[in-house]
């Protein structure tokens, strides 16, 4: 059992837990992830580690409430605990010293860049960091991402904060700018995308974080494989992160669509029983 | 052995084969000639003393006969069932010349749910600890067997596991109907019950490595984290959805309890025709696995005829008399999909039968002749390989193959104090065999330790 120490909303439908994990957090690196199940009967998830300290012991989890499995966890009070958690899993975010790297992130994808955000900061790179969101609200961590890069810029849908626009425009001004080394994406699948086709011409190294559905995580069942280089690979072991100029994203979208009725079905009762329990109090 | 009818348990997942009454595994013990020089214990992996257990049966000892064969093997009500005697003991029987050989699988699984039913239970060994510390990663028949051996000689055992729970294969590959899940509690409670401690959701490599191990002062490691990644064809068309490979398919149902989704979290795509390629347990597990999650149609297509099948000849029978139609010749090419990216057919080769290749099967080549078949769903289940995950963790570790780890007859791998057994020294094999590697560890694991050089 893995104890909840302290939970925070950082966002509307979006929870961050500093979970007690001590294994885990002694041995995390910038883009591990773990897989959760929540209690006998529920889902493993893979969640990326946001942040971690090893010296009490704990990881943080960021997690956007969008199914069964997320609500439930948002459910979960401190002090009560997570039946099960595995890692940290996934490989580790090839960190060198890079020069100027661009970390772009998506919504909640942004915050999974922040172990990433600090492990170059260690090796002295020039960051810039550049979250986008529909709206100002729903940029998380911002403050956290101000503390430890170069420069952040945000980019809102609907300019209720930094610059209107999609975050690729803001990408575009940095590398026109600047000899940017490498970019790394984090986010809904159509943003990575956006970014890989907008670095290609430019020919700088790009690596994505895929978020394809996963069973164990520990390569065993080939549940999360993705289509990189017109190979197959399994994400849970080889990735989360590939070259985004070799990723078919098409097939990642396919797949990601595929448990969308039984999610929905799983969501409904869910409600449902939430509402009559609160009905009954 | 009896079995419930063909039509009924086609459709739920419980217990396919019956067991044998008490009347019945008296008469089959009271066949046995109890042979001077038994040829059957030659068949045995680990070498269970049959005509003894067996002679126990016959006194109507049975608790006397488990002890028997707890003597050489931790698992029997596991290995009764899912042991390929027809290759091993059966084989061997002297009465197998003339007539049908003793049915000795079914009479050491009868001798363990005697056990079972009467609640009877072995009294915990007397153990004396010794102190020394030992790590054994994988829960799997491999794990177990070489945690409880080296449990009873004393030694403290900690298990580590990378899923949720423990049992390996056994408890998230062979499903429910062939091998019901409360069997392997009770082994499983039975190792605990020797003291040993089972640490789940460990990843070892990932959660802690072996060097961290050695320093928190474990004196020896066995591995025994199987053959688990599973193998594709890399044919056009297999990242289609509804392409499932039978490691993640029958995971989400055995392990993940998907059958009873939505009351379990976990979903599976319920189809109407399934192709299942393969011809090994592994295809029979997911055919008849897809079958009673309510397929209409389910095929196995193989590319060898039926006499090369790697799979056990019983649970051909069983498939069949469900139901699952063979396809024996037919090797696919390619997954077709529909618009939406979700699978519509397969196209297949029709092939033919040449000379024998190294493994002594006759070779399958194309005849020339492709046809379309129309399913809705595919599982793939070609053979697995070594996960890489803790192997490429061990700096200098020898390997042989697709990552195998490289041992000698003991299990020592060539870095004193790692051990290893099981499908990842061997490649996908069997239960039994995986256990007779924990076992040979165990002692070899005790060697090193009390007597070191
Ligand atoms: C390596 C990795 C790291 C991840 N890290 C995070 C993280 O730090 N924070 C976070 O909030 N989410 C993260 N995700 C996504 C997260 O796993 C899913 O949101 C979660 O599984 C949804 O479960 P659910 O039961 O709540 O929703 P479901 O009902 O299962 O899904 C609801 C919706 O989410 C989509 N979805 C389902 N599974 C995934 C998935 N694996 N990735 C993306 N979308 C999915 C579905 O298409 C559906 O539209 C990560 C995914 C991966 C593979
Ligand atoms: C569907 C199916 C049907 C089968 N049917 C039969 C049959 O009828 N008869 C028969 O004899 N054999 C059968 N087999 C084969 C048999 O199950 C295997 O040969 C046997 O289980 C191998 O045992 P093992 O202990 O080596 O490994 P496994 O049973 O594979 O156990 C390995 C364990 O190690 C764990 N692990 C992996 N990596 C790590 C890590 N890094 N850290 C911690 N833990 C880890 C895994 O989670 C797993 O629990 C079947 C196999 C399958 C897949
Ligand atoms: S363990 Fe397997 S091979 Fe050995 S006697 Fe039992 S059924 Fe036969
Ligand atoms: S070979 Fe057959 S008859 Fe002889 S002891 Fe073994 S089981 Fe009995
Ligand atoms: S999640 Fe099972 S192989 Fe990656």
């Amino acid at each position: 059992m893995y104890k909840i120490l302290k939970k925070e909303t950082v966002a509307p439908q979006v929870e961050a837990m500093i979970i007690d994990a001590p294994y885990i957090a002694r041995h995390h690196q910038a883009g591990n992830f773990v897989v959760l199940r929540i209690d006998e009967k529920g889902e493993r998830i893979p969640l990326t580690i946001a942040d971690a300290d090893s010296e009490k012991g704990t990881i943080t989890l960021l997690f956007q409430k969008i199914g069964k499995t997320t609500e439930k966890l948002g459910t979960l009070k401190p002090g009560t605990a997570i039946r099960d958690i595995a890692g940290p899993l996934g490989h580790a975010t090839p960190i060198l010293q890079y020069g100027h790297c661009v970390l772009v992130g998506g919504g909640i994808g942004s915050a999974t860049l922040y172990p990433i955000l600090k492990a170059l900061n260690k090796k002295n790179n020039r960051v810039t960091v550049i979250l986008g969101a529909r709206t100002s609200d729903l940029l998380v961590w911002g403050d956290r991402f101000k503390a430890l890069s170069d420069e952040v810029l945000f980019t809102t849908d609907d300019g209720s904060s930094g610059l209107k626009g999609l975050v690729t425009g803001a990408l575009k001004d940095v590398m026109d700018k600047s000899e940017v080394k490498i970019v790394i994406a984090v986010g809904p699948i159509r943003m990575m995308q956006a970014v890989a086709e907008l670095t290609k011409p430019y020919n700088i190294k790009t690596l994505v974080s895929l978020n394809p559905v996963m069973v164990e995580g520990t390569g065993m069942c080939g549940a999360c494989r993705v289509t990189v280089g017109g190979k197959t690979r399994f994400a849970c072991i080889e990735g989360p992160e590939f070259d985004a100029h070799e990723v078919d994203f098409h097939v990642l979208a396919d797949r990601l669509e595929f448990y969308r009725e039984e999610e929905q079905e799983s969501m409904k009762l869910f409600k449902k029983k939430k509402c009559k329990r609160n009905c009954k109090k | 052995m009896r079995t419930r009818d063909a039509k009924k348990r086609s459709r739920d997942f419980r217990e396919v084969a019956l067991g044998l009454t008490e009347r019945q595994a008296l008469k089959e013990a009271r066949r046995c000639l109890q042979c001077k020089k038994p040829m059957c214990v030659e068949g045995c992996p680990v070498e269970i003393n049959i005509p003894a257990f067996i002679a126990a049966i016959r006194n109507t000892d049975f608790p006397g006969a488990l002890n028997v064969i707890r003597q050489y093997n931790m698992l029997p009500a596991v290995c009764g069932r899912v042991c390929p005697q027809e290759n091993q003991c059966q084989s061997r029987c002297i009465l197998g010349k003339k007539k049908a050989p003793i049915a000795i699988g079914a009479l050491e699984r009868f001798a363990a749910d005697y056990e079972a039913r009467k609640g009877l239970s072995e009294r915990p060994v007397k153990i004396r600890p010794n102190g020394h510390k030992v790590a054994v990663i994988g829960s799997g028949p491999a794990g177990l067997t070489a945690a409880a051996d080296l449990a009873k000689m004393g030694y403290d055992i900690t298990i580590f596991e990378a899923l949720h729970e423990a049992g390996g294969v056994l408890l998230y590959g062979i499903p429910e109907f062939r091998l019901p899940k409360k069997i392997i509690k009770r082994e499983i409670e039975y190792v605990k019950s020797l003291g040993v401690k089972i640490l789940l959701n460990w990843v070892v490599g990932k959660t802690q490595t072996i060097e961290e191990l050695f320093r928190e002062g474990f004196r020896a490691v066995f591995i025994g984290v199987g053959a688990g990644s599973p193998r594709y064809m890399s044919i056009p068309g297999e990242n289609l959805n509804n392409v499932y490979f039978a490691s993640e398919f029958l995971t989400r149902v055995n392990l993940m309890k998907a059958e009873q989704f939505p009351r379990y979290d976990t979903p599976v795509k319920k189809a109407r025709k399934v192709a299942v390629i393969g011809g090994g347990n592994v295809a029979m597990d997911s055919a008849r696995t897809a079958l009673r999650l309510g397929a209409e149609k389910v095929f196995i297509v193989y590319r060898r005829s039926g006499d090369e099948m790697p799979s056990r000849q019983e649970e051909v029978e069983h498939a069949k008399k469900e139901g699952i139609i063979f396809k024996f010749l037919t090797n696919p090419k390619e997954i077709i999909g529909d618009e939406r990216g979700y699978v519509k057919a397969i196209r297949c080769d029709r092939m033919v039968l040449c000379e024998p290749d190294t493994s002594g099967r006759r070779r399958p080549e194309c005849s020339g002749e492709e046809f379309i078949l129309d399913v809705d769903q595919v599982i793939m289940a070609i053979g697995q390989t070594s996960n890489p995950i803790l192997v490429r963790s061990i700096e200098g570790l020898k390997l042989w193959g697709a990552g195998y780890i490289e041992v000698d007859e003991n299990g020592a791998s060539n870095i004193p104090g790692i051990f290893a057994g099981g499908d990842i020294s061997t490649g996908a094999a069997t239960v039994i065999s995986a256990m007779g590697a924990g076992k040979r560890a165990a002692r070899a694991i005790h060697d090193f330790i009390a007597k070191p050089k």
